[in-house]
């Protein structure tokens, strides 16, 4: 869960780092009743999540109130990469004398946590990393140890920060590598992080990403999450506890377990269609939670198939077949769809759903000609809105192929011919 | 052979009373499975049809001689759960539970690297550990395994592992051993640690790894696969299309920052001379076709 910067600000100022006093606006009238309480000349930000806001025009330095107005509507409205402005953050203007750079997060190959600390701040880090990875003092943070005071010090010193603010720099880290540990934080990340005219150290942006595992012990955390940019579709989806992703493609797709969901969203891309979202429905694929999963899929306008991709393991293919129609009585699926079942008692699974087969419903006996059924039925509702997918000469084509797979895979190949019979 | 556990392994459930742990502790059992014992300390004395329940994993492992534990306690509780068991000397430890927080996971990992160099920790988040026709332990439906080899199977994904255990069975092909390590950040073993020990394994002949995008744990996999095995490994990749800085499902599955991607991994396995398939399906007929040519 990637926090707002003045989430992030605040998140850090609770753990008493250094932060300029701000606040948070949403219309211009806001913006300038902020400006007037802080004091000019103040900083005009965009808050969205996404980099690259200064360069888009998105940050504005403004000398007075006059100024904070023009910013506030110009700021206001503003599309940054796809995310519309509609929040901003109006904090004191600092002057500033050196820029750096530090951050924590997991390093997943040593199992321990990184620290990066830079005198070169300011800048694209990646950048810096690419062309003088030297500038970049990095620190293996054993997570049973901490980070200690003593090899704070150390790193700060290897960084070849300015001599003045050690001691403020070694307590500055120690601060925020308590953000990150005690916040549950995936990556804390401050660029720049500044020393100002008077010397000090200041934190003059913030990312920070929340492990959503933590609200067990975060409950507050569920405020930043109502800010997390998501489309109607993922919330719609969060609501029902489901895991979703919006995609940009037509093909919906349902799978259980988030392995078997990612190879779905692929397949369809290899057969040459393009997923809708990525949905995993969990182990058990049971009638409620499939409803749910064709619920959400149905509010999404771009969807003309769904590729529902279901494996049985300890859930029988009965259990999951039954759940299916049960799914379907209770939702009126908008579009055709296309059921690969395998696992565990699969062929009475596709028993149960043989009878049930028609344009709506139809039925293939693996993942790859699965997906194809899917892609197709999506193209021809493309090209004729709201009809019904009845496969033709191509479909006849790929049933076959897939039914001479499927003779190896547990005979299936009859369930696909069947499935394409009763299609038509 | 198997890797890890076999016939012999004794298994605590910790968590056992509760409906996940009783649920997949009865099926362990069913399919062959010492299941020796529960942990709950208020309802020591107890016992789940037959299963003996004790106040501590101490205790358990004192009457039942338990050498594994399988851990279905709720997420919070996972890191004491996890320490219990390590202090009474179990050397394997799964843990089958989501949603342990990164911080909890990293630091449990490293307390074990510190305090129980020997104990061997399997998860969290993960399907288990199953030596068909041996030992189940974990949330894996053990008829769709075939016993014997050549195969070892190690992945990050459940439903693309059972995919693949089942697959191989209607190819007539059966797995030494098939090793769920889970999507999260911090996987207690990994690809690497599977690797070498399929490796040593007489019986494995050939490994199937089936990873996903997010971190560089397949990058470091092919490494160790050019540098040190001998053994043909086919190798699957999920999340080819996926999108930045989206996690898909698994906590660690995601592209951040331009890293962790498909395709990086895909070509990563291929330079190290790893047969890819591009879908579940190719990955299990080139395996089949490496098992025939054996």
């Amino acid at each position: 869960m990637d926090l707002l910067e003045h989430q992030g600000k605040e998140f850090f100022a609770s753990f008493g780092l250094p932060t300029s006093p701000g606040a948070a606006a949403f219309s211009v009238t806001e913006a300038v009743e902020a400006a007037r309480e802080i004091g000019c000349p103040v900083v005009v930000k965009a808050q969205v999540h996404v980099g690259g806001r200064g360069k888009a025009g998105g940050i504005r330095l403004a000398k007075d109130l006059q100024a904070v107005r023009q910013a506030a509507e110009a700021i206001l409205g503003m599309d940054i990469k796809g995310h519309v402005v509609s929040r901003l953050w109006v904090e004191a203007a600092t002057d500033i004398a050196e820029e750096y750079y530090v951050s924590f997060t997991l390093d997943r190959s040593t199992r321990q946590h990184l620290g990066m600390l830079s005198a070169q701040g300011g800048v694209d880090i990646e950048e810096v990393s690419a062309n003088s990875p030297e500038a970049i003092a990095r620190i293996q943070i054993d997570p049973a140890e901490g980070l200690t005071p003593r090899s704070a010090r150390s790193w700060v010193l290897e960084a070849n920060l300015s001599d003045a603010v050690t001691e403020e720099a070694v307590d500055l880290l120690l601060a925020l590598y308590r953000a990150y540990t005690e916040g549950d934080a995936d990556l804390v990340e401050v660029n720049p992080l500044v020393v100002n005219a008077d010397g000090r150290l200041q934190v003059l942006d913030a990312k920070v990403t929340l492990d959503t595992n933590s609200l067990f012990r975060h409950p507050d955390y569920s405020e930043y999450d109502k800010t997390s940019p998501r489309d109607e579709r993922e919330r719609l989806a969060h609501s029902k506890g489901l895991q979703y992703v919006g995609l940009e493609g037509s093909v919906g797709v349902i799978a259980n377990g988030a392995g078997l969901a990612m190879a779905s969203v692929d397949v369809v891309a290899e057969v040459g269609g393009s997923a809708a979202n990525f949905l995993d429905i969990g182990g058990g694929a049971d009638a409620d939670v499939m409803a749910d999963a064709l619920e959400v899929i149905n509010g999404d306008r771009e969807v003309r198939s769904i590729f529902v991709n279901v494996f049985g393991g300890i859930t029988k293919g009965e259990v999951v077949a039954e759940g299916i129609l049960k799914a379907m009585d209770r939702v009126d699926i908008s579009s055709p769809m296309v059921v690969r079942l395998d696992g565990t008692n699969a062929a009475e699974g596709r028993g149960i759903l043989r009878p049930h087969l028609s344009g709506r419903l139809m039925m293939a006996p693996d993942m790859i000609s699965a997906a194809r059924l899917a892609v197709e039925c999506a193209a021809e509702a493309e090209g004729t809105a709201g009809a019904e997918c009845a496969a033709g000469d191509e479909g006849t084509e790929d049933e076959d192929t897939a039914g001479d797979e499927g003779t190896e895979a547990n005979g299936a190949g009859r369930g696909g011919q069947e499935g394409q019979r009763e299609g038509q | 052979m198997s890797i890890w556990v076999d016939e012999n392994t004794r298994v605590v459930y910790q968590g056992l009373t509760g409906s996940a742990g009783r649920f997949y502790g009865l099926l362990n059992r069913e399919y062959g499975t010492r299941v020796v014992a529960g942990v709950n300390p208020r309802k020591a004395g107890e016992d789940v049809e037959g299963i003996p329940v004790f106040g501590s994993v101490r205790e358990s492992v004192e009457a039942t001689g338990a050498d594994a534990a399988c851990v279905f306690v709720p997420a919070p509780i996972v890191p004491s759960a996890v320490a219990e068991a390590a202090e009474a000397e179990v050397n394997f430890i799964v843990v089958i539970t989501e949603g342990v927080p990164m911080h909890d996971e990293a630091r449990m990992f490293a307390l074990l690297r510190r305090n129980h160099p020997s104990v061997r920790l399997l998860g969290p988040n993960c399907p288990g550990i199953i030596s068909p026709g041996k030992c189940n332990i974990g949330i894996t439906a053990g008829h769709i395994a075939k016993a014997g080899g050549p195969v070892g199977i190690v992945s990050r994904s459940g439903t693309l592992t059972y995919q693949a255990l089942y697959e191989l069975k209607e190819k007539g092909i059966g797995c030494t051993t098939c090793v769920g390590i889970g999507g999260d950040p911090v996987p207690g073993t990994n690809f690497i640690d599977t690797l070498s020990a399929f490796e040593e394994d007489p019986e494995t002949k050939a490994v199937m790894l089936i990873g996903e995008i997010g971190g560089s744990a397949e990058e470091e996999a092919a490494e160790f696969i050019a540098a040190e095995m001998s053994k043909p490994v086919v190798a699957y990749v999920a999340g080819l299309t996926a999108p930045p800085g989206k996690k898909m499902g698994h906590a660690g599955a995601i592209v951040s920052g331009g890293k962790g991607t498909a395709a990086a991994k895909v070509e990563a396995f291929q330079a190290a001379g790893v047969l890819v398939g591009r879908n579940p399906t190719e990955a299990g007929e080139l395996m089949a076709d490496l098992v025939a040519s054996l």
